[in-house]
């Protein structure tokens, strides 16, 4: 249904501009935003450019969206988690558990409604794009395989160039903002010798009947390895796991492309003294034989360069003649190689300049932590092949991610061709600590994103009001006024997500004994996901500053910071443990005094003091005062934070005392040292 | 002695280790670890010895350790063994059996922890839980400690008058923190106490002799008396000024220059010196800081490589502790007259105790805002929440479309909002079953989303949603009575269209509102002529924007006039009906520009006289002019009331705001009457507050009648400047009511202590064989060490790591020099 709709619509122009235009070759149609790739990070910019009103189109080499579920994962389960409960009902809050959706107004449009199972199954991925486009109306022009991109230098463009990109019928598309969704295709091969003996992932069965009895060897030990492995442990002889690196766990570094624990039975049987198991070498040192059964045998590659032959495995000395103890002395029937996939580089131009990253990051091109190619402006790489600026940190390789960075590249574009500033909400100052709790316990982008998208206060003169930025990438900021639009003249607050500095990691230990924190003033060593607080009197602009910070720091050197105590429910709305030490945190920053007060004390200060605290200046003084009813009036006298100045008990009619008598003013209220209220001993053991 | 070293690990949850196990021990109760805890009574000590259950052995410590039980309870610190189940995990309770740990608690704060070898008998056991104070009775006594000591460590000496007194406590609790770095001595006996040369021997004493720094054995310890009163608290700071350096050089501005002392809120001296002189500068900047040992800082300032000017002249510079208040330059000749200086201008700031509290200070952890502390307080409290409708994401349009509604938006975890959900859910009450407005709320914390499409950002917001109009956003007093106003005032649309001369005066006598001007004691008409047509609508803009705050009426049929000619206005004119005073005044309507029309009637709400409540205060405080207030017990007297109405008659009040304080209906008057007066005089009390220019009080004189002559002369005597003020309001600003936290400083220490921290090397054989066992399950609390040191308070802005900081450095010292 949803594909016949698509086709009529874009079908027909489509080839009466070829016809029309292809004689001509002069004026190709022009649009200020394309989009390669109707993928999640595809479709999920065209609906923002489509919400803003912008003009775009969509090129998708498949028929319908997200061409890359309807293959893989070969095993078809997605280890994105579809969490359809939390006991919450706060929409926002719930994206954070919910690793599938891409973001809409449209409720209807979440994941969940489109499978129950916790790891879901691709295929209900591939159906949920294709609503996805559908209902959103999306503008995405199927079956247009581009095929070649490259620059057109133009004065008058946007960015100085247009793109130019060519299609399979070579029909031409002329952009001038190019966004590049196409996730990473290409399956990474390493050469060594015997290479070519290696199935792959993307075509070996995943049948398990075909592996019966078989001693299987795989290469490479990601999520695609073990997921591989899971399907076939129970019919395999035994299988075992080749690697450069160490196995490297999710739960233990906190990164999602790490080895999930849906996938890693293989481990379990390993370490439980069956007969698989996990072997550390590079790749690139070793070579496959197969000898005249064709079976394949494993060797140094130098084994192979002294016998100055790669003949079968027969005529050579294999390590096993020397060592007869050497792990993989045993042939394999089968050789499966799962070393993860690339970006194709292919189809882009030199003069686009779009290379790949460093030794770290080959798979992905090279951007800026705005998303923006390092080579030409106005090419932006969205999805998971922008992962180069989290990778192995945060989860912008991913859906539950990238949702995110789509979204704030869209914010900096529509400030920087349509004037938009970046949207904030200005509020009083009185409102700052609520903002700030507000967000750090439903915003899913911080949370989701963290270490990448952060938060941005911007304070206005006099630290009287602010402006509230959400999700900001924070490695820009040295650029946030042109990137946003706004000022930050007068000092700003960053609010991150951050794990502790040394909890994760492949070799560590996540589940030692003390590794959550309880007190406050332990805060700054918390370890799980928590909230933290920079203050910079300035914008840090210095190169120095955002380049050079200290080492393990997300962000430059502060002037202030403020760690809120992790929290086992991730609920940080505790009155003690969480909103106190972050108001005096605010206040210490602001160096003013933050504490909401009742209209009664208002009228106090009011008329016994020449200055007023914010809250009672933004509310009592504006006839919004809070008025206290008789029971919190009755806890404020018990608290002492308010003496009962009726002579008698509560406003008696009858006061036969003198005023007099009573002792001196000093309301713990008043600024400076405060009087101790009762019950204080609020340590815990 | 026990290692100074290992105070460094107080407050590190190490697993708690035991071997031994006693079955059969009588007076040491046995308790399971969630029990002990709950016995822990703030401000009290106990000494806690884990064990695990299965542990097999009997042994001595445990014998040992139940003779204890009776010396230590004499110091009030309780015993107790504490078996670890397996059920209970506790953080005191390990795995393995080859460690054993005492933990003294105080409260529930764990102050220090024993390996159990330390410990080995009853004398070893209360020594070491007292911190060796040794307790005196003659001179000789003191002498011997003193010799022995010298080189060695400091001694601090006092004399209490009886055990188990205040200032017995507060040196023992001092003893708690202080007890492995210095020697504290104790005595009762007052000829000790007189031959040591002190005066005034009925009070307690504490020295603090300087022992350490004695190489001759033959010399004297220097003592410094503490001369504040023995409080745990005072006694902290004093060993505090102690430890810091006798005398610092320094070359910047003394400006800038912060020392322990000023966050002591004690003052910096600086002897000013010059090369030539640097020699005699020094000696006598030394004799100085003895002198003023615990009084002040003392600094030796370069001038030669000084950046900032000084008057050439000045030898001394003196710093107060106050922040902000610049430096004096000084030339004084004499050190007496140094010292005299010093002390006749040492601000001591009068830091108060809590009974219960005295080790904890002004907690950063106690709450100090009234809102979040009291909603607190009540959270248990069960509001009949069921009287207001909770609206969800799919319920919320439905029910605003269906229903006049109101809504409260709020947020379960923010107190203002849940302070003011209480006065809403009155409302409810005071209307259930009269209204025909739906009151309604919803959570944000949950329906964040519809939240914001309603474009609420902020918390509490109210809003009005009627069939037909835009939603109105409430802006008047969080409270029930204004919040019940503004809802009974809307159940009639604003401006009321009147259709007759009859309806009119209807209208303006109140009869035809009757039960709404209850709520609103003025109505406002405007008078048009059909033809007005910009100003209607001008008039119907305003009414519109006042509704719910004032009840607004228009009357524009052809005869008009009868009514402008009635009342004396030009039209187009605005009547005003006072219904109270059953007065209607006529205002002419000059401008017709809504805004003008808004203010010509806030401006007219005013009274001449105002009874002055919390509620309507900030209408008058707008004005901007000095509060005339006659505070008064009860309803005011209706002579004062007259006079004072003739004075403004007569314009002689003009540049004020007269008005009158009821203390019965106001009872926080009283707090500011007490502001203001010392003693406080007999009441009535006629005060001018100058609050929005200089904040001068000025009261009229109590011997003089309040009568129009009188108050005359008195303003005119204000005028001239004759009168003097009884008090200035202070113009402090608001700060921050408390430090916060200062995590930066803490990751800095943990960063730089974790390249430089090396085991002391000259360390007892126990504590080796204990560090080798710890430290591999050791490694996480590496990075905690340096900063929960001390789990006492932190007394200053950012001191907390400077503590840490030093109590490592001297540890570092101590776990050389004084391990015996």
């Amino acid at each position: 249904m949803g594909l016949s709709a698509a086709a009529p619509l874009w079908g027909p122009p489509g080839l009466l501009l070829a016809i029309a235009l292809h004689p001509a070759l002069s004026v190709p149609p022009r649009r200020d935003y394309c989009v390669l790739g109707a993928g999640p990070a595809g479709l999920q910019m065209a609906y923002f450019l489509q919400r803003a009103g912008r003009d775009y189109a969509v090129f998708e080499r498949a028929p319908r969206p997200g061409s890359f579920f309807t293959r893989y994962p070969r095993h078809r389960k997605l280890i994105s988690i579809n969490k359809r409960y939390t006991g919450k009902a706060n929409a926002e809050f719930n994206l954070r558990h919910d690793w599938n959706s891409l973001l809409s107004h449209d409720p209807r449009l979440l994941f969940r409604h489109y499978s129950r199972a916790y790891f879901p199954d691709a295929r209900d991925m591939v159906r949920y794009l294709g609503d996805f486009a559908d209902t959103l109306g999306l503008r995405v022009q199927y079956n247009t395989t581009i095929a070649h991109v490259t620059l057109d230098k133009d004065r008058q463009a946007w960015n100085g160039h247009y793109f130019i990109l060519t299609d399979q019928k070579g029909q031409v598309h002329q952009c001038s903002v190019l966004f590049v969704a196409t996730g990473l295709s290409v399956p990474n091969q390493v050469d060594f010798p015997g290479s070519e003996y290696a199935e792959g992932y993307e075509s070996v069965s995943v049948d398990p009947e075909d592996f019966v009895g078989q001693n299987v060897l795989i290469l490479g030990r990601g999520n695609s390895a073990f997921e591989t492995a899971e399907n076939i442990l129970g019919v395999t002889n035994f299988i075992h796991m080749l690697s450069r690196s160490r196995v490297r766990l999710s739960w233990a570094t906190h990164y999602v492309g790490d080895l999930r624990a849906i996938n890693n039975g293989l481990l379990d049987t390993y370490q439980l003294k069956s007969l698989d198991g996990l072997l550390e070498s590079d790749l690139t040192d070793l070579a496959i034989l197969k000898d005249s059964k064709g079976k394949f045998h494993v060797t140094p590659k130098f084994f192979l360069e002294e016998a100055n032959t790669n003949q079968s495995a027969d005529s050579i000395t294999l390590p096993q003649d020397d060592n007869d103890n050497f792990a993989m002395r045993v042939p394999y029937d089968r050789v499966i190689r799962c070393l993860g996939w690339n970006f194709d580089f292919s189809i882009f131009n030199k003069s686009l300049r779009l290379n790949s990253g460093n030794a770290f990051g080959k798979k992905y091109p090279l951007i800026r932590a705005s998303y923006e190619s390092k080579g030409s402006r106005g090419l932006f790489i969205l999805g998971t092949a922008s992962h180069s600026v989290d990778y192995r940190k945060s989860a912008g390789g991913f859906i539950h991610g990238f949702r995110y960075t789509v979204r704030a590249v869209h914010r900096l574009l529509e400030h920087r061709h349509h004037s938009v500033t970046w949207p904030a909400t200005e509020l009083p100052i009185t409102q700052l600590t609520s903002s700030i709790v507000r967000r750090v316990n439903e915003a899913s982008g911080l949370y989701q994103m963290f270490g990448v998208l952060a938060d941005v206060i911007l304070l206005k003169e006099n630290s009287t009001a602010f402006e509230y930025l959400e999700e900001f990438p924070i490695q820009m900021l040295a650029q946030l006024e042109t990137l946003t639009g706004r000022k930050a003249k007068h000092g700003l607050f960053v609010i991150n997500m951050e794990y502790g500095r040394n909890f994760s990691g492949p070799d560590k230990d996540v589940f030692f004994d003390d590794r959550s924190v309880g007190h406050t003033e332990d805060a700054w060593q918390s370890n799980f996901l928590h909230p933290v607080i920079y203050y910079y009197r300035y914008l840090p602009t210095g190169e120095q500053e955002v380049r050079f910070r200290p080492a393990h720091w997300p962000l430059p050197r502060p002037t202030a910071i403020h760690h809120i105590v992790e929290d086992f429910l991730t609920d940080w709305t505790a009155p003690i443990g969480h909103i106190l030490p972050l108001r005096r945190f605010l206040e210490n920053c602001l160096d003013t005094d933050l504490r909401s007060f009742y209209a009664e004390s208002c009228f106090l200060f009011a008329l016994t003091r020449q200055k007023l605290p914010p809250f009672c200046q933004q509310g009592y003084l504006r006839m919004q005062g809070l008025v206290s009813t008789e029971s919190l009036w009755q806890h404020r006298v018990e608290s002492r934070l308010l003496r009962d100045y009726a002579p008698t008990g509560r406003r008696l009619e009858d006061s036969s005392q003198q005023l007099g008598d009573q002792e001196p003013l000093g309301s713990p209220l008043a600024p400076g040292p405060l009087a101790q209220s009762v019950d204080s001993n609020k340590e815990e053991l | 002695m026990f290692s100074g070293f290992n105070v460094f690990r107080v407050g590190i949850s190490f697993v708690i280790m035991c071997i031994f196990y006693m079955p059969t021990v009588n007076s040491l109760p046995e308790l399971s670890p969630q029990k002990y805890f709950s016995t822990l009574q703030p401000g009290k000590a106990s000494l806690a010895y884990f064990c695990q259950a299965d542990s097999p052995r009997t042994s001595v410590f445990l014998e040992e350790l139940n003779e204890a039980v009776r010396p230590l309870q004499d110091y009030g610190i309780s015993v107790a063994k504490v078996n670890c189940v397996k059920e209970e995990i506790s953080r005191y309770c390990g795995k393995e059996k080859d460690l054993m740990k005492a933990y003294l608690f105080k409260g529930n704060i764990l102050l220090r922890e024993f390996p159990t070898d330390t410990l080995f008998d009853v004398n070893a056991i209360v020594a070491h839980v007292l911190f060796e104070v040794k307790y005196i009775t003659n001179l000789e006594d003191l002498q011997n400690i003193e010799n022995a000591l010298k080189g060695k460590a400091n001694i601090i000496f006092s004399y209490v008058r009886a055990i188990g007194i205040p200032e017995h406590r507060a040196v023992m609790e001092a003893a708690f923190v202080y007890g492995t770095t210095y020697q504290f001595v104790l005595t009762t006996e007052i000829a000790l106490l007189e031959s040591i040369g002190s005066e005034d021997v009925e009070y307690a004493h504490l020295y603090f002799f300087h022992c350490k720094l004695v190489l001759d054995l033959t010399q004297q310890c220097r003592r410094t008396l503490m001369e504040q009163p023995l409080t745990t608290l005072n006694i902290h700071l004093f060993i505090k000024t102690m430890k810091a350096p006798l005398l610092t050089e320094v070359a910047e501005d003394p400006q800038q220059v912060s020392t322990v002392h000023l966050q002591l809120g004690l003052p910096l001296v600086f002897i000013v010196s010059q090369q030539a002189t640097y020699e005699a500068d020094r000696r006598t900047a030394e004799w100085v800081a003895w002198r003023l040992l615990g009084k002040a800082g003392v600094l030796l300032l370069l001038r030669d490589s000084l950046e900032v000017n000084i008057p050439q002249d000045a030898n001394v510079v003196f710093k107060r502790a106050e922040e902000g208040v610049p430096v004096e330059f000084l030339v004084l000749h004499d050190v007496d007259l140094i010292i005299s200086h010093v002390e006749n201008n040492m601000h001591i700031e009068e830091i108060q105790e809590d009974e219960d509290n005295d080790m904890e200070g002004p907690d950063i952890d106690v709450q100090d805002d009234e809102v979040a502390e009291t909603v607190f307080r009540d959270r248990k409290r069960k509001l009949p929440l069921e009287l207001t409708v909770e609206l969800t994401e799919e319920t919320f349009n439905a029910t605003v479309m269906a229903s006049d509604s109101i809504v409260l938006f709020y947020a379960g975890w923010q107190a203002v909002s849940m302070a003011f959900l209480q006065s809403y859910i009155d409302v409810a009450v005071k209307l259930k079953g009269t209204s025909t407005m739906l009151l309604t709320r919803i959570n944000c914390a949950d329906w964040s989303d519809v939240c914001t499409k309603q474009n609420v950002t902020e918390f509490p917001i109210i809003k009005m949603y009627k069939k037909g109009e835009n939603p109105v956003s409430y802006a008047g007093m969080l409270g029930t009575e204004d919040l019940l106003k503004f809802i009974q005032l809307n159940r009639i649309s604003y401006p009321v269209n009147i259709t007759s001369i009859q309806e009119a005066e209807e209208y303006l006598s109140g009869e035809l509102y009757k039960d709404l001007i209850l709520y609103s004691s003025v109505s406002v008409l405007g008078l048009f002529s059909p033809t007005m047509k910009t100003a209607k609508e001008d008039f119907s803009e305003a009414g519109n924007y006042l509704k719910g705050y004032v009840i607004t009426g228009i009357y524009s049929e052809e005869d008009v006039l009868l009514l402008s000619t009635k009342y004396a206005a030009s039209l187009p004119a605005l009547l005003l009906a006072r219904h109270t005073e059953g007065k209607i005044e006529s205002i002419p309507l000059a401008s017709t520009h809504a805004q003008d029309i808004v203010q010509i009637i806030t401006d007219a709400l005013l009274e001449m006289f105002p009874e002055i409540t919390v509620e309507n205060l900030p209408s008058y405080f707008r004005l901007q002019k000095p509060l005339l207030i006659l505070f008064s017990d009860g309803t005011v007297n209706p002579q004062y009331k007259k006079a004072i109405l003739t004075l403004v008659k007569q314009k002689y009040l003009d540049s004020f705001t007269p008005c009158w304080l009821n203390l019965k209906n106001t009872p926080v008057g009283r707090g500011i009457l007490r502001a203001y007066f010392d003693p406080l005089p007999p009441l009535p009390l006629l005060v001018l507050v100058n609050l929005h220019s200089g904040g001068q009080v000025f009261a009229f004189p109590s011997d003089q009648a309040i009568i129009e002559e009188n108050l005359v002369l008195w303003l005119k005597k204000l005028e001239a400047g004759l009168e003097n003020h009884i008090t200035i309001l202070p113009a402090q600003e608001w700060k921050p009511p408390l430090p916060a936290y200062d995590f930066l400083s803490m990751i800095d220490a943990a960063t730089s202590q974790r390249g430089t921290r090396k085991v002391p090397k000259c360390m007892k054989e126990t504590d080796v064989q204990e560090n080798d066992k710890e430290q591999h399950e050791d490694k996480s609390a590496v990075r905690k060490e340096p900063i929960e040191t001390l789990r006492i308070k932190h007394w200053n802005r950012s001191n907390w790591f400077k503590e840490a900081e030093k109590s490592f450095r001297r540890d570092k010292e101590l776990g050389c020099s004084k391990v015996n």
